[in-house]
């Protein structure tokens, strides 16, 4: 129990919640693909997700691990910044910090934001209906198509996603980090795996709305 | 060459502190920082004002008492210690603000000076073998691959300055402690007791009210003995295996 209270193992939790939520991302960017299929297959995979008895547990877990990785998130910086104290009157050049690393917090500010936004524009968004293959289900490429008609819904997305890509890239690595899983033997590799994720999640999210803009 | 000084003055840990001007004059580019603050105090001196006061003692690199922030690099803007930092780094007429480590966990005693024995607290806590090894071995007699005492080695380099905590954004303590768990852990003689040692120190190192690492790797940067930030990864993977 001491180890979990401790600032390491309070940085731990913090590392695994955030792998979690960096899995769900990408499956998320993954399934959300189908909407270059087009209509019928977006909606069919949006509609067997949503009716499988078994979502309401995956949201209670994704929300779970949500909190966790925000509100430690939280508690950690306010400490961190109370650790401190006060700041320099130069900011130091001799100094390998990321811009990524030095700005989480705020990426995650952001990120957070818009989430509720994207919560409320697509999954409590208008209930449109259509049939397909004689199956009554909720037209959610509609409201996609809806939502990425307006440049400044689409330009919010593009930034955001940005943000998103600058936490996963130091976010990832960091988790690997605090996890043990570097030294000579990873030798950059972690980095690398940071930054190669980031990029696979951030140019499949940033294509959709893209594409629909432009497309429909 | 002459430079511009802002430098924080502060009377006492109570005191909340300033920053004053001086003018270095008739710096030498040989000179190392710490002597031209030796002549800048020698001035202070004879114009009947109170020196600045600043910690050394080496001046060979080797001790880490030479602490302090110029232009928001711990130690200045060479990866060496202040001591070893000359002037020949930095241009006539330059703006420098030098002021102490800047850290909840490290209160500033006075000027430049701060009060950094949270970290013999923490050596206190585990940062030993406690049992007598006994006089020096012939080499070889413990064999010990020479990856692990180059590794062991490298952490052992250490000297305690604080540049990491200093450097540091959340104030976190975890370079040094790791480089301390490390040259001890890394070798069959400190690994016995690697697990209580991990522990005992992280909890006092928090309790000192270090900050959390975010892995920006700003420590390593700092450190002028170039400790790797490997060492918190062993330190973080050390922690973990002392539950089990």
């Amino acid at each position: 129990m001491s180890y979990l209270t401790s600032t390491i193992g309070k940085k731990l939790l913090i590392g695994l919640a955030g792998l979690g939520l960096s899995l769900f991302v990408l499956v998320h960017m993954a399934g959300n693909l189908f909407l270059f299929v087009g209509q019928e297959a977006f909606n069919r995979y949006a509609h067997a997700l949503t009716s499988n008895p078994l979502i309401y547990v995956a949201e209670v877990g994704l929300g779970s691990i949500f909190l966790v990785h925000v509100v430690l998130a939280l508690l950690l910086t306010l400490y961190n910044r109370a650790s401190k104290g006060s700041r320099y009157a130069r900011s130091a050049k001799r100094t390998s910090a990321s811009f990524s690393s030095k700005t989480l917090h705020y990426q995650g500010i952001v990120i957070f934001a818009f989430l509720c936004f994207h919560l409320r524009t697509l999954k409590f968004g208008p209930e449109y209906e259509i049939t397909h293959n004689g199956i009554l289900m909720r037209d959610i490429f509609q409201v996609v198509v809806d939502s990425f008609q307006n440049p400044l819904i689409v330009g919010a997305y593009v930034i955001t996603v940005l943000m998103l890509c600058l936490h996963l890239s130091h976010g990832l690595a960091s988790s690997l980090q605090t996890l043990g899983l570097n030294g000579e033997k990873y030798d950059g590799k972690v980095k690398l795996i940071g930054h190669a994720y980031a990029f696979l999640v951030t140019l499949g999210f940033i294509s959709q709305p893209i594409f629909v803009y432009f497309y429909y | 060459m002459k430079l511009n000084l802002n430098i924080w003055r502060q009377k006492s840990s109570k005191d909340k502190g300033h920053f004053e001007k001086y003018t270095a004059n008739d710096v030498t580019e040989e000179m190392s920082f710490l002597e031209m603050l030796d002549v800048v105090n020698e001035d202070l001196i004879l114009s009947g004002k109170e020196p600045v006061a600043f910690d050394h003692d080496c001046r060979e690199g080797i001790c880490g008492s030479c602490s302090m922030v110029i232009n928001g690099d711990p130690h200045g803007p060479e990866k060496s210690t202040t001591c070893q930092l000359h002037m020949r780094s930095f241009k006539d007429g330059e703006t420098l603000y030098i002021e102490p480590w800047r850290a909840k966990a490290f209160p500033v005693v006075r000027d430049l000076i701060v009060d950094r024995s949270a970290f013999d607290r923490i050596i206190t806590a585990g940062g030993y073998i406690s049992v007598s090894t006994g006089n020096a071995q012939d080499a070889n007699a413990t064999p010990i691959p020479k990856m692990d005492a180059d590794e062991a080695f490298m952490s052992a380099a250490c000297i305690g300055c604080g540049a990491c905590v200093a450097s540091c954004k959340n104030a976190s303590a975890s370079l040094f402690v790791a480089a301390k768990t490390s040259h001890l852990g890394i070798l069959p003689q400190g690994s016995v007791e690697q697990k209580g040692r991990v522990k005992k120190m992280v909890a006092q190192m928090d309790a000192e009210g270090f900050g959390a690492c975010t892995n920006t790797g700003s420590c390593s940067a700092a450190c002028p003995k170039g400790i790797s930030l490997d060492n918190i990864a062993r330190l973080n993977r050390d922690l973990l295996k002392s539950n089990f």
